[in-house]
């Protein structure tokens, strides 16, 4: 089809450069009756005489018989179907675009670019849903301007203030210049920070976790009594996420100085499996730091490999060590049955459970978790809470042992049907 | 008799400064910084207007509008609702929750005191 359009594309042109057909027959060397019957597509042209009649119409002939791009025909194509509220005529599209390749360009160029800013928008929008950081920033940052905005109009409209109110508008002006200055600059250094990294991974704590986990979870220099500040953090972008990675180096160090690596090791000798209770009894450490020290250990030192989750009390994820099959969404919406999240309502009581994730991949667990007072600023404060779940997968040929619990990811992906929890219908309309 | 406008912000900057606007027009200001007795706050008050901050401590703005709505003494009480949020999700869930004007920051004054009297009058009417 697009080889028989070859005499249309001649015929544009012509009317383009504003030529008649007889002229152009003349020039080329043919009737115009012949010329007449080429243009509306009754003869096909070729060789010499279409080289000649491009010649005359100052075009490559290339641009007189090559089709049109199947990739510019496709983009045509979905600017049509995206198009809101307006019909265009698709059977005609390949007529379109022959006759008006520049403008079919174009519009190609234009969806594609309107594809392309949407999905920007779209990222944007949900990093500022998902980013705290990034979202109390804009928050701080279009407060402050707003007051400022505010107050700077005041005094600048020209009506009589008294000297009280007049003075009190220059501190807060003052007071908020400075404090739009530093948390501009605050946000400023966060995006460009986020923008230079080579492997954006999101918010901080989830570059924390990747350099965590290229270092195996686990410090030698640290083991051996070495300082936090001599950890090389590389590949660590971020201010933020350096100075959170420095934090849990030093609980790190901390958990290392009491539970020394081969005192532990003799200590998980005496057992197959490890005793997170007889554990923190020999070494006179609480729980969590028991759970977290058996997550540092090298590979190969406990039978199973080990995942581990740290969570606030309003159940965000602050860390988390990935093991096969153990999954939790940093962004919320988890499932409440994790033991980590109803330790939180037991605090200081040891959870031992075993568990089974539903999902593509149903993966056994045993889970210990175990929540802790992490902030107790004085007796007339609420404390703040953390906990903390260990966890390791279930060999097949030990699973369903003991009874289980069944967890899932998130409503939205979880093929449970009876759930009184369920705080949202299923996407999975009939399960796995 | 006065108008009363009941301002709940956190923001003492701009409260002083939505303060002074509606002072010298006339209006009796009450301003309040907290969400978590905002209601109460109100209840306290009887405003003839709500200026309402929606990101707050304590409780958001947006549950204070949700709830002055199941109230029949503030079913129908003028709410002004101020925000740094001006997605337009976010303008779809304050127009469902029943917010009579809502207005993105950084806003001019010159906005703030039409929407007021805005407001006002429509109520008036009613």
């Amino acid at each position: 089809m697009r080889d028989t359009l070859t005499g249309s594309r001649i015929r544009e042109r012509r009317q383009i450069v504003g030529m008649r057909q007889a002229e152009l027959a003349r020039k080329a060397g043919i009737s115009a009756s012949y010329l007449n019957l080429i243009e509306h597509n009754r003869r096909r042209i070729g060789g010499k005489l279409l080289v000649d009649i491009a010649d005359v119409l100052a075009v490559e002939p290339s641009v007189l018989t090559q089709g049109i791009e199947a990739t510019l025909i496709a983009a045509l194509r979905e600017a049509a179907v995206d198009a809101v509220g307006q019909k265009a005529e698709v059977d005609g599209l390949e007529e379109f675009a022959g006759r008006f390749p520049g403008w079919a360009g174009v519009l190609a160029q234009m969806h594609r670019r309107v594809v392309s800013l949407e999905r920007t928008v779209e990222t944007l929008s949900d990093r500022l849903t998902h980013d705290p950081h990034l979202a109390a920033s804009m928050h701080e940052v279009l407060s402050t301007a707003a007051a400022i905005r505010s107050t700077a109009a005041i005094l600048a409209e020209g009506q009589e203030i008294e000297t009280e109110w007049q003075d009190r508008f220059h501190r807060n002006l003052h007071q908020d210049a400075e404090r739009l200055a530093d948390s501009s600059k605050a946000l400023v250094t966060y995006l460009d920070e986020s923008d230079s990294s080579a492997d954006p991974r999101g918010v901080p704590l989830e570059e924390v976790e990747a350099f965590f986990g290229t270092r195996g979870h686990h410090f030698p220099e640290i083991e051996a009594g070495g300082n936090v500040e001599g950890v090389a953090l590389d590949g660590m972008e971020t201010a933020a996420g350096r100075s959170l990675a420095r934090t849990f180096l030093h609980a790190y160090a901390a958990d290392a100085q009491a539970m020394p690596l081969d005192a532990l090791r003799t200590a998980l000798e005496a057992s197959d499996e490890p005793e997170p209770m007889a554990l923190a009894a020999r070494f006179s450490v609480d729980y969590a730091t028991v759970l977290r020290r058996l997550a540092a250990l090298p590979e190969g030192v406990l039978p199973r490999p080990v995942g581990l989750a740290i969570c606030d009390g309003s159940g965000s994820i602050l860390f988390f060590k990935s093991t096969p099959g153990f999954t939790l969404p940093r962004h919320g919406e988890t499932c409440p049955f994790w033991p980590v999240f109803q330790a939180l309502n037991r605090p200081l009581v040891p959870i031992r459970k075993r568990i089974v994730q539903l999902g593509r991949t149903a993966a056994e667990f045993d889970c210990y978790a175990y929540a802790w007072p992490h902030i107790t600023a004085g007796a007339e404060f609420e404390p703040s809470y953390r906990s903390i779940m260990m966890v390791q997968r279930v060999d097949e040929s030990a699973q369903s042992v003991v009874p289980t619990a069944e967890v899932g990811q998130s409503c939205r992906v979880c093929p449970s049907s009876d759930c009184a929890s369920r705080r949202e219908p299923s996407i999975l309309s009939e399960g796995f | 008799m006065s108008r009363k406008v009941l301002l709940i912000e956190d923001e003492p900057n701009i409260a002083e400064a939505i303060r002074f606007l509606l002072t010298r027009e006339g209006w009796q200001v009450e301003t309040h910084g907290d969400g978590a007795d905002a209601l109460q706050v109100i209840r306290g008050a009887n405003p003839d207007l709500i200026i309402l901050d929606v990101m707050l401590p304590g409780k958001s703005g947006m549950d204070i509008l949700r709830d002055l709505r199941e109230m029949d003494e503030t079913q129908t009480l003028p709410v002004l609702m101020l925000t740094a949020r001006g997605q337009s999700r976010d303008r779809e869930m304050a127009e469902d929750a029943g917010v009579s004007r809502f207005m993105t920051k950084p806003f001019s004054n010159a906005e703030v005191l039409t929407a007021v009297r805005d407001l006002h009058a429509q109520a008036s009417r009613l």
